[in-house]
């Protein structure tokens, strides 16, 4: 194929390279109000009273806005399809502040200086109240988090009980439990925690809005989803859809951070309060501090095995910490089971408890990997732990229970599995780590051993029966083309993705196409970039546009050889006997041709032209999983329990590759980010509830000289519900590493760690421990 | 308060707050390539070049830059070009957003560092971090662009 499985450079790569101003700060106009937010100093509070006069006596300050100037309508900032599966549970600004950080009011003013001074000048009287610290002890507590009576939820299943803090609760069963844990020989378990690690992409969350000539409220945003951004705007502001117009320019990092619409509500609020155009610019500190991260979870696993390694049960208990709002809280707890258990699917039995839970701490939304990560370093460990249980190899044990392609999968919505190459992924990993020669550990030194570990992981390729997608292709009057797509490209290089479809399908040169970026104006419906969907819904989407406008080619074509043949509209052309190779059609029985350009030139410009436009839409019944074998060779000292990664080995069946380039990318950030999780990124607040680490200063992520060697391969399947075979790669690579490296410390010194980040202290603690009760 | 600057050679009469930082400066005055990630002088996206050698602009008082010459990306187009072939053909520019610091700093470590070794050219490159590529795609792009200007 010419586009499709190449190393193609992403279009807008050379600007990008070249620092040209494409971000939504360096486009905002110098006129814009600065919006700043007064935050709250407590994790749990009522406001008494505010005063904010003397801060509208700044010069420069154009409005100070509290909980009495915002509509009392709740909503969920949760940037999903709707009914979105978040609780209704904010307001724009609320008489309560439920964790630090939380907004208690708006300033805008002509220029920061003044907006900063502003802030301070503001007179707030709180009723502190107790605030709920400890995610385990959440349910039932006395301090309700949202304590009224307008928690909204649309979906009643999932048992949200406000008034006990509780987000969703439920279980899920299959088989005989019970009956199979009895006739287990072998019961492996454990308790893990996966801490709420931070996004962390390098561009913070940043809007600015104006109204146009038509009074219409214009919203330029960095965000993964426009579309939800424009609903979720119209229900808070109290304003129709249709007023609204949200643009996504390039976008520096998302993660998931930019799923959930956090910046957009503010300067929008001021903007239609003013008539003046305003920005909201967050700053470090509150990206980390006022905006979203992934959830922290506690896992309890459970699984029965018999001796010769054949697994048989799974049990799962998650227990979620939401944060002070519900956002992305049901779904992100369902894949830390949805998309871990079915990694075993030959067990006959499993059952999956959850319950999520308010706390007064910043809410968790959504993160690559969005729950699998969390429960996958829950159970991975666990069969890791299996395996040494039963002396066999942990590769082994993996290949006699894997899911196995043509199963269905019961823990994964009963869907069928209908491509895998990770027998090919573990056996490819293992020969490029040279597994058989290290594993489990090797001593260097008196002091120092090398030791293996590994993992494996799946996630989805967008969301069974809800994500869909439009695409459009139109053909303009000179034979180039424009493709409209509503995914949003965040540095992922959708655009350049989703162009290679439509060129290879269209039979096209890649130069042939304009990508347009997301205007809500323009832009067909798309959901938007998140769980892991782009390449794998909007993909055929894209694809299902190129088909339709080929066939309209063709049609145009034969209509303009044989105009007397087809004067009636409802003549068919029979597509057999046309043919379209890209630059031009052909009759084939006769070899005469028509060239595109003639084409296009005729139906931008005649009485009986037409108006060629190719439509796509995709939707699909299931979420074809990515697989992924995730190995890595570690260095320990054993005197201070300090390790660094030696090798990082991934090898990924992604389906059709759409884009090497882009892939490998992907892969090698997922893994780094992985490796951030798994051993420096944590999360730490003080016993008031204030978030400690919200800089990076005090948040490390890991840096070049941290993360030296990742080697990533590709096992190709083929998928037959993707574009060309294509299943998603953005999520999957972040989740080995946790589970990998927590292995790989165990191998090298007996030290199973079971809660994230993996620290030298833990290590080190761990060591001294198993001496003592060794002496005892 | 008035401040001369030379920024990429042009020499600009520059009106700010005394405690104005280099970043804010630069930004207004249209160099919209410098990029702020952080607010404490760990992330490497504002390096700039001040006499030629890079800095983070976001911890140099514009007060302290009086006639001085301060380069951006905007003024080393070409070069910018000669490295960013390379993250591009690599597919190691992702979002973007770190880039022009760290050109900045590739390009400043090539002037000063004589075939440096893939450890020297991590630790020399430690302050810019990046939150896609996970770094692997990048050193190989800069690798190629040493090892490049080194047969040359």
């Amino acid at each position: 194929m010419r586009y499709v499985s190449q190393p193609v450079k992403k279009l807008d790569g050379m600007p990008i390279i070249k620092g040209k101003p494409l971000y939504t700060n360096d486009l905002a106009p110098n006129e814009c109000l600065i919006v700043l937010a007064l935050r709250s100093p407590y994790a749990y509070a009522r406001i008494k009273s505010i005063d904010t006069s003397k801060a509208m006596l700044v010069k420069g300050v154009e409005c100070v806005l509290t909980y009495k100037d915002v509509p009392h309508v709740r909503f969920t900032n949760a940037g999903q399809t709707y009914p979105e599966c978040s609780a209704y549970d904010r307001l724009i600004l609320d008489e309560y502040v439920r964790y630090v950080g939380d907004e208690v009011a708006l300033v805008a003013a002509s220029n920061e200086k003044a907006a900063q001074q502003a802030l301070k000048m503001i007179k707030v009287e709180y009723e502190v109240l107790e605030p709920v610290l400890d995610y385990k002890k959440a349910v039932d507590n006395p301090t309700i988090v949202h304590n009224y009576d307008d928690y909204f939820m649309h979906i009643p299943s999932f048992n949200a009980n406000n008034k006990r803090n509780i987000v969703v609760d439920g279980v899920e069963e299959h088989g005989d439990v019970e009956k199979e844990f009895a006739e287990s020989e072998v019961i492996a378990e454990g308790e893990y925690e996966v801490q709420a690690q931070e996004q962390c992409m390098m561009e913070s969350f940043r809007t600015y809005t104006y109204l146009d000539h038509m009074n219409r409220l214009v919203v330029v945003s960095s965000t993964q989803v426009p579309f939800h951004v424009r609903r979720s705007l119209a229900r808070a502001l109290q304003i129709p859809q249709s007023r609204i117009r949200v643009v996504k320019p390039r976008i520096g990092g998302g993660f998931g951070a930019k799923q959930t619409i956090v910046s957009e509500y503010y300067p929008a609020i001021v903007t239609l309060k003013t008539g003046k155009a305003a920005k909201m610019i967050y700053s470090r500190k509150e990206t980390f501090s006022c905006s979203n991260s992934r959830h922290q979870m506690c896992i309890k696993v459970r699984v029965g095995a018999d001796k010769e390694g054949n697994i048989h049960v799974i049990e799962l208990d998650t227990l979620s910490n939401q944060g002070a709002y519900g956002e992305h809280g049901t779904t992100t707890i369902g894949l830390s089971g949805h998309k871990a258990i079915p990694l075993y699917n030959q067990a006959r039995a499993h059952r999956f408890k959850y319950r999520g839970v308010y706390t007064n701490m910043m809410p968790a939304a959504a993160f690559r990997g969005y729950g699998a990560t969390q429960g996958q370093f829950a159970l991975e460990s666990t069969v890791n732990k299996l395996a040494h249980m039963l002396n066999m190899d942990p590769l082994l044990l993996r290949e006699k229970n894997m899911l196995r392609m043509g199963e269905i999968m019961p823990a994964y919505y009963n869907e069928p599995l209908n491509s895998s190459a990770l027998d090919r992924c573990i056996q490819r990993g293992r020969d490029m780590i040279g597994w058989d020669e290290k594993y489990p550990c090797k001593e260097i030194s008196p002091t120092k051993v090398r030791a293996v570990g590994m993992s494996i992981s799946m996630q989805g390729s967008g969301i069974s029966n809800v994500d869909t997608a439009g695409a459009e292709i139109k053909l303009n009057d000179d034979g180039f083309y424009t493709l409209k797509i509503g995914a949003t490209d965040m540095g992922t290089g959708c655009d350049t993705s989703m162009t290679q479809i439509a060129a290879e399908t269209l039979l096209a040169d890649i130069e042939q196409f304009i990508v347009a970026g997301v205007d809500t104006d323009i832009s067909p419906f798309d959901p938007g970039s998140y769980a892991s969907s782009t390449t794998y819904v909007t993909g055929m989407a894209v694809y299902n546009a190129a088909c339709d406008l080929k066939n309209k080619i063709i049609t145009a074509g034969a209509k303009m050889m044989y105009p007397e043949r087809f004067l009636d509209e409802t003549d068919k052309v029979n597509p057999k006997k046309f043919y379209f190779d890209g630059s031009r059609v052909m009759e084939v029985s006769t070899g005469k041709t028509i060239a595109l350009h003639d084409i296009a030139v005729h139906c931008a410009g005649t009485s009986d032209g037409n108006y060629l436009n190719g439509t796509g839409f995709y939707s699909s019944p299931v979420s074809p999983p990515p697989l992924m074998a995730g190995f890595v060779e570690i260095e320990l000292d054993k005197e201070t329990g300090k390790f660094d990664i030696v090798d990082y080995v991934g090898v990924v069946d992604c389906g059709t590759i759409i884009n090497s380039n882009i892939v490998r990318g992907q892969t090698e950030g997922g893994i780094c980010q992985g490796i951030g999780l798994a051993m420096y990124e944590d999360v730490q607040y003080d016993a008031k509830g204030r978030m400690m680490t919200d800089s990076f200063m005090q948040y490390k992520i890991p840096n070049r000289v941290d993360v030296k060697k990742i080697r990533v391969e590709f096992e190709s399947s083929y998928e037959p519900t993707g574009p060309y075979g294509a299943k998603s790669i953005g999520e999957i690579v972040i989740n080995t590493p946790g589970p990998a490296i927590a292995e790989a410390v165990y191998n090298a010194c007996g030290v199973r760690v079971t809660s994230l980040p993996i620290t030298p202290e833990k290590v080190k603690m761990g060591m001294l421990k198993n001496e003592l009760e060794k002496q005892k | 308060m008035l401040v001369h600057i030379f920024i990429n050679g042009e020499k600009r009469k520059v009106h700010c707050q005394p405690d104005a930082m280099l970043l804010e400066v630069l930004r207004d005055a249209g160099c919209k390539s410098v990029k702020c990630g952080c607010d404490t002088t760990n992330c490497g996206l504002c390096t700039v070049w001040l006499d030629g050698k890079p800095v983070l602009s976001c911890s140099v008082p514009a007060a302290r830059v009086n006639e001085r010459h301060v380069t951006t990306l905007e003024g080393i187009q070409d070069e910018a070009e000669a490295f960013g072939k390379y993250l591009v053909g690599e597919g190691a520019e992702q979002c973007g957003f770190c880039s022009p610091g760290l050109i900045m700093n590739v390009v400043a470590m090539k002037k000063e560092l004589d075939h440096p070794t893939d450890d020297e050219i991590r630790h020399y490159l430690e302050g810019n971090l990046c939150r896609c590529t996970g770094y692997m795609g990048q050193m190989r792009a800069i690798r190629k662009y040493m090892d490049e200007e080194v047969e040359a």
